[in-house]
């Protein structure tokens, strides 16, 4: 096996409190040293990273890879591989397959499959309720003991309070965060962007941000009833961000994540009619922008997440109503938060590394991911953070090529990524090992 | 105006606006004449495609194409269409290969027509496009006003029912506030969304306050379905409290003008005295829509040029 010394390059390790010019050894698979000027032993390959920020590599606690069954959208290969050139190296997908993930055998072969296929570690999420359809819990326990992770009709709100209290009981026996989509869906109803001045002027149904307040303060309820873990898929309303901060306050086991397009886009681009810019919890205004960002900065927000649910361009190119929700996340994430939030002296480069690194890890206590602790898992990223690009969807590893960030211009990009101390990404390229 | 695509009002110039109702006005003398044909538009193909039914706009854009000498033809491209698989997408790559001039569309989905604007190189017309806009019958509102009042400039025009749902709604607010009216919104809680304050009018709840000292009344169809979704008690109660009789239409101003868009639920949001009353400026505003159209085609289409 390879052994790699990284030198010179500005690491940044939030989890063991690292912000400095400072080399790392990769051996066997594993962090072999951390320190200043590391000497090169005879096996190690050099890498100069003088220009370059070393991170820890990123985890997405949400995104969905289409496979099984709508293949067509995105599967296992291409979706991996998109999100090793978007830095991640540890990826969680949502059930909402077809089927949907809501057996240990599913579990199972997907397991399976990620041996073969994948190029980051994914992790599976099961399904709360068999189906998705909210009428019956699904095989919770089995499914942990197969490999599951968490548990999510992420989609959709499990509207039967009594069903979503059981799912907290049963998945805290196995010590296993259930995953809240949150919105009321009646207060929802047929909405398809963010209720206000612009939904008003276009007369296209809204979903008021109350929705989502209302799903999110039942959900700290039912965790502070049930001591179970609730975590909140993209939080995206400033109600959402005070319910959570005031939950966590008083000790309930709650955690959340916030996505970029919500940390980055408005409701206004919708005056486009532009189904690029349609998602689940719609695009809000700079109000809840505000207040997620000041949630992420006193910890509040444990996370970001992608969110990244590719469609067919085919599929996405057609009336805003008729339009499905989502496009892919994981190649413009960190770009486009360092273009929008730190670029503007928003937030600073550490913290977003955080967020997308150890916050992750933390609130669903993966503690062997999000750090490189000697010793440790050597996932990692090399970043330039000064690489410009102009985000064109048809240069993407992934089949979701719709992309609300098409044109934009940014300023930092992921240039190599490493899992289980192998270079999977390297410029513009999945290496297959 | 030439190649230029109606879409909305929101986007118009006050001087294309003007431009149109000037245009409009010679037009309506066309409309009066024995002879109604001209040759503004003559080799020019027009297609209306409608994905919703409604005889009123699609005739009126028919005749108004045909009066200006143009071939035009409807397609009836029915949600059945689409529940066969075919895309609205599919339909306008159809239309387009068909080589028309001009386009006018109706449809249920919002932003449709600017949707067809990537698809179609001809002038694309919105004839109404979910609850968004309905620019010919803004303009045709327009037209009206400026008619039987002689300006639109400094009149206050109460724009009565269901604000939330309706296109007309939103393209006179956004022509007559562009022409210097003032614009006032009654109707329930539940059919006017609060936010439209930020377009720039006033809001009332008491339909009694909404058309105090009106100059213009425009009242809006309610769809008997919004009751069933909640949105107001019964029809009973909407009539009562909301609908426009000629015991409140007192409140305005003596030289009232009564609008609808049509068609009516007569005894629902509006009384049968008052739709056929001597306010009503109901049939004007039928006739004034062809009008409308014709200035809309020829500007677009070729200029205005006139015959
Ligand atoms: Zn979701």
């Amino acid at each position: 096996m390879a052994q790699w010394l990284i030198k010179n390059g500005h690491l940044i390790d939030p989890a063991n409190g690292l912000d400095d010019v400072l080399d790392i050894r990769i051996a066997n698979g594993k962090v072999a040293a951390v320190g200043k000027s590391l000497s090169a032993e005879a096996s190690d390959e050099v890498i100069d990273a003088s220009g370059l920020v070393v991170s820890p590599g990123f985890i997405d606690i949400h995104c969905h890879l289409r496979e099984p069954g709508q293949e067509a959208k995105e599967d296992l290969l291409t979706g991996t591989a998109s999100a090793a050139a978007g830095g991640f190296t540890t990826i969680l997908t949502m059930a909402n397959t077809r089927p949907v993930i809501d057996q240990a055998i599913i579990v199972a072969g997907m397991k399976h499959k990620i041996q073969t296929d994948a190029v980051v570690r994914v992790e599976i999420t099961g399904a709360v309720t068999k189906g998705l359809e909210g009428k019956e819990l699904s095989e919770i326990g089995d499914m942990a003991q197969a490999g599951a992770r968490a548990f999510s009709d992420d989609g959709y709100y499990v509207n039967d309070g009594r069903l979503m209290r059981a799912a907290l009981e049963y998945a805290s026996m196995f010590n296993l965060p259930v995953i809240s989509h949150s919105e009321d869906c009646c207060l929802v109803a047929d909405g398809v962007m963010h209720e206000g001045c612009v939904s008003a002027k276009l007369g296209l149904k809204g979903r008021p941000a109350e929705a989502e307040n209302i799903a999110v303060s039942r959900e700290i309820m039912l965790a502070e009833m049930t001591g179970g873990h609730v975590h909140i898929a993209h939080v995206s309303s400033k109600g959402a961000v005070d319910l959570i901060r005031e939950a966590k306050a008083k000790g309930i086991k709650v955690t959340a994540e916030v996505t970029p397009h919500h940390l980055c886009l408005v409701d206004k681009t919708i005056e486009s009619f532009d189904s690029a810019f349609k998602v689940n919890p719609p695009l809000r205004t700079n109000e809840h922008i505000v207040a997620l960002i000041e949630g992420l900065k006193d910890g509040t927000l444990d996370a970001i997440a992608t969110d990244h649910a590719p469609h067919a361009y085919e599929e996405k190119d057609c009336e805003f109503n008729e339009a499905p929700c989502g496009f892919a996340g994981f190649e413009t994430a960190f770009s486009v938060l360092h273009s929008c939030l730190v670029q503007t002296g928003q937030w600073n480069l550490q913290a977003l590394i955080h967020k997308m690194t150890a916050g992750p890890a933390a609130a669903f206590d993966w503690k062997d991911r999000g750090h490189l602790s000697v010793g440790g898992l050597a996932d990692l990223v090399l970043i330039d953070p000064k690489k410009e690009w102009i985000v064109d969807p048809h240069a993407m590893l992934t089949r979701g090529k719709s992309c609300p960030f098409t044109g934009m211009e940014m300023v930092g990009q992921v240039v190599r990524t490493m899992v289980d101390g192998k270079w999977v990404y390297q410029d513009g390229k999945i290496i297959r090992n | 105006m030439r190649g230029q695509h109606i879409l909305g009002l929101e986007h118009m110039s006050v001087a294309d606006i003007e431009r149109v109702l000037n245009t409009a006005d010679e037009m309506k003398k066309v409309t009066k004449q024995d002879i109604k044909k001209l040759s503004t538009l003559r080799g020019k193909a027009i297609v209306n495609v409608f994905f919703e039914n409604s005889t009123r706009t699609r005739s009126s854009f028919e005749l108004a194409g045909k009066y200006l000498g143009a071939d035009v033809i409807n397609i009836a491209a029915s949600t059945s269409s689409v529940a066969k698989g075919e895309s609205l997408r599919d339909t306008l790559l159809t239309v387009q290969a068909m080589g028309v001039d001009a386009i006018v569309m109706r449809h249920s989905a919002e932003g449709a027509a600017q949707y067809a604007t990537r698809y179609v190189k001809a002038v694309v017309i919105n004839a109404g496009d979910g609850a968004h806009e309905h620019p010919t019958q803004g303009l045709l509102d327009l037209l009206t006003i400026r008619q039987h009042h002689g300006s639109i400039a400094g009149k206050k025009v109460a724009i009565v029912g269901d604000i939330l749902h309706s296109r007309v709604a939103r393209s006179n607010i956004w022509g007559l506030l562009k022409m210097g009216a003032e614009v006032h919104l009654g109707g329930p809680k539940t059919l006017i969304p609060k936010e439209m304050l930020d377009m720039g009018v006033t809001i009332h709840h008491r339909v009694e306050d909404a058309i105090a000292d009106a100059d213009v009344v425009n009242v809006l169809r309610i769809q008997l379905e919004r009751q069933k979704k909640g949105l107001f008690p019964t029809p009973r109660e909407y009539a009562r409290i909301f609908g426009i009789n000629d015991e409140r239409l007192k409140l305005a101003k003596e030289n009232v003008l009564v609008m609808h868009p049509g068609p009516m639920n007569r005894g629902l949001e509006i009384s049968p005295d008052v739709a056929y009353g001597r306010f009503s400026a109901i049939e004007e505003q039928v006739n004034n829509g062809v009008a409308v159209r014709m200035a809309v085609l020829s500007l677009t289409l070729a200029d205005g040029v006139q015959a």
